[in-house]
């Protein structure tokens, strides 16, 4: 399980984007992973208290998390049914020939941030 | 007033691997180096194969090999007894490497004389499939006693996968491991992805394999 990794991929990326809108902090960071993308998200709450702690920008940063659903597709009779319910075989046709339409997502979703005052040209 | 705005993103975890992954495949192919990223479980030969591999193409082709196996210079040891440069990446106890990573260990490496670079990744067949190393291609080795449902445990990694090597089918006769339904199974995650059974062992299929990979370097450097 690589859910801790993932903090860091996040913490990173995030940083990047938080430098080139001119953040100063940020509130929080919503996620949202895919019903089957394998991700036990309890594990990641206490490593993000834990890790984000070292940087500045993200002082008090919560960590949110959605789920996607998981949605299968199946070429045959063309119709979709939930995933986790009925796996690889379609409820509607009995065909096995299906694939995932949705439910493998781990995205960054958005992020709550406050501005640096002085960067900030559109203040009232 | 503390303006508070919400960014919205929508964009996955790996997007910046993604793009630290390209911006390294397109150094090595200014330079002409072929980078092969080496997946499996533990134990299913990424070794052995390598070894064999490197045997016969080694007159042809300047060969590197990056050891990615957590913590430890067993491997490495091996891969500098056929001779080829190795170096050992101390990748920290992390289940897998990143485009970052990698370009770091090729950095150190220094890699701008040679043809091939192997990178044996860390035994998992779940998160490496995830993570983007700035390989040209990826190999898989599914070994028989491993079974032939694995491509439908592990659909991602046959996803990403570009050739898939069978490897210890000197051991067929012992396991209820049916390379047809293999075949089945990996060509419905993945149609038309080329597979090899190969035995490390004995060097059966060796050949086919790597006359594959031979291809696949002169391509990249023309
Ligand atoms: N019978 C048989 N054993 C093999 C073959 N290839 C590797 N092995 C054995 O499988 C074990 C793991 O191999 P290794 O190359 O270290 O796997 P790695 O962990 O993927 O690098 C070793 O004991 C090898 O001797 C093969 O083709 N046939
Ligand atoms: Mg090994
Ligand atoms: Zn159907
Ligand atoms: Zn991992």
């Amino acid at each position: 399980m690589h859910e801790l990794g993932l903090v860091n991929y996040v913490v990173k990326q995030v940083s990047r984007i938080a430098e080139e809108n001119h953040v100063a902090k940020i509130h929080s960071v919503t996620l949202e992973f895919g019903e089957v993308s394998g991700i036990v998200t309890s594990y990641l709450y206490d490593y993000w208290n834990w890790y984000t702690k070292k940087f500045p920008l993200f002082d008090g940063a919560k960590l949110l998390c959605e789920e996607i659903p998981a949605v299968t597709w199946c070429d045959d009779c063309k119709q979709t049914y939930p995933t986790v319910q009925y796996g690889k075989t379609c409820p509607h046709c009995g065909s096995g020939n299906t694939w995932l339409q949705q439910g493998n997502e781990m995205n960054i979703k958005q992020i709550e941030v406050e501005d640096t005052r002085e960067g900030d040209q559109n203040g009232e | 007033m503390e303006s508070i705005r919400i960014i919205e993103l929508k964009e996955s975890i790996f997007a910046d691997n993604n793009a630290d992954a390209d911006r390294l495949r397109g150094q090595l192919k200014q330079q002409g180096t072929f980078l092969l990223n080496l997946m499996s479980s533990p134990g299913s030969g990424k070794t052995s194969t390598l070894k064999r591999t490197i045997a016969a193409l080694q007159d042809e082709l300047s060969i590197g090999v990056m050891e990615a196996d957590i913590d430890s210079d067993v491997d490495a040891a091996a891969i500098a007894a056929t001779g080829a440069r190795t170096i050992q990446l101390h990748t920290g106890g992390m289940c897998h490497l990143d485009a970052d990573m990698t370009r770091q260990g090729l950095t150190e490496f220094g890699t701008e004389d040679l043809d091939l670079v192997v990178l044996e990744n860390v035994g998992n067949l779940v998160c490496p499939a995830e993570f983007d190393t700035g390989a040209v291609k990826n190999a898989v080795i599914l070994s028989v006693p491993e079974g032939h449902d694995k491509p439908l445990k592990y659909p991602l990694m046959f996803e990403v996968a570009d050739v898939l090597i069978i490897n210890k089918i000197d051991v067929l006769p012992y396991f209820d491991f049916d390379i047809q339904k293999l075949t089945e199974y990996a060509h419905m995650r993945h149609p038309g992805l080329p597979i090899f059974p190969v035995s490390a062992k004995t060097g059966e299929g060796m050949d086919a394999w790597t006359d594959w990979l031979r291809r696949q370097v002169a391509e990249w450097k023309q």
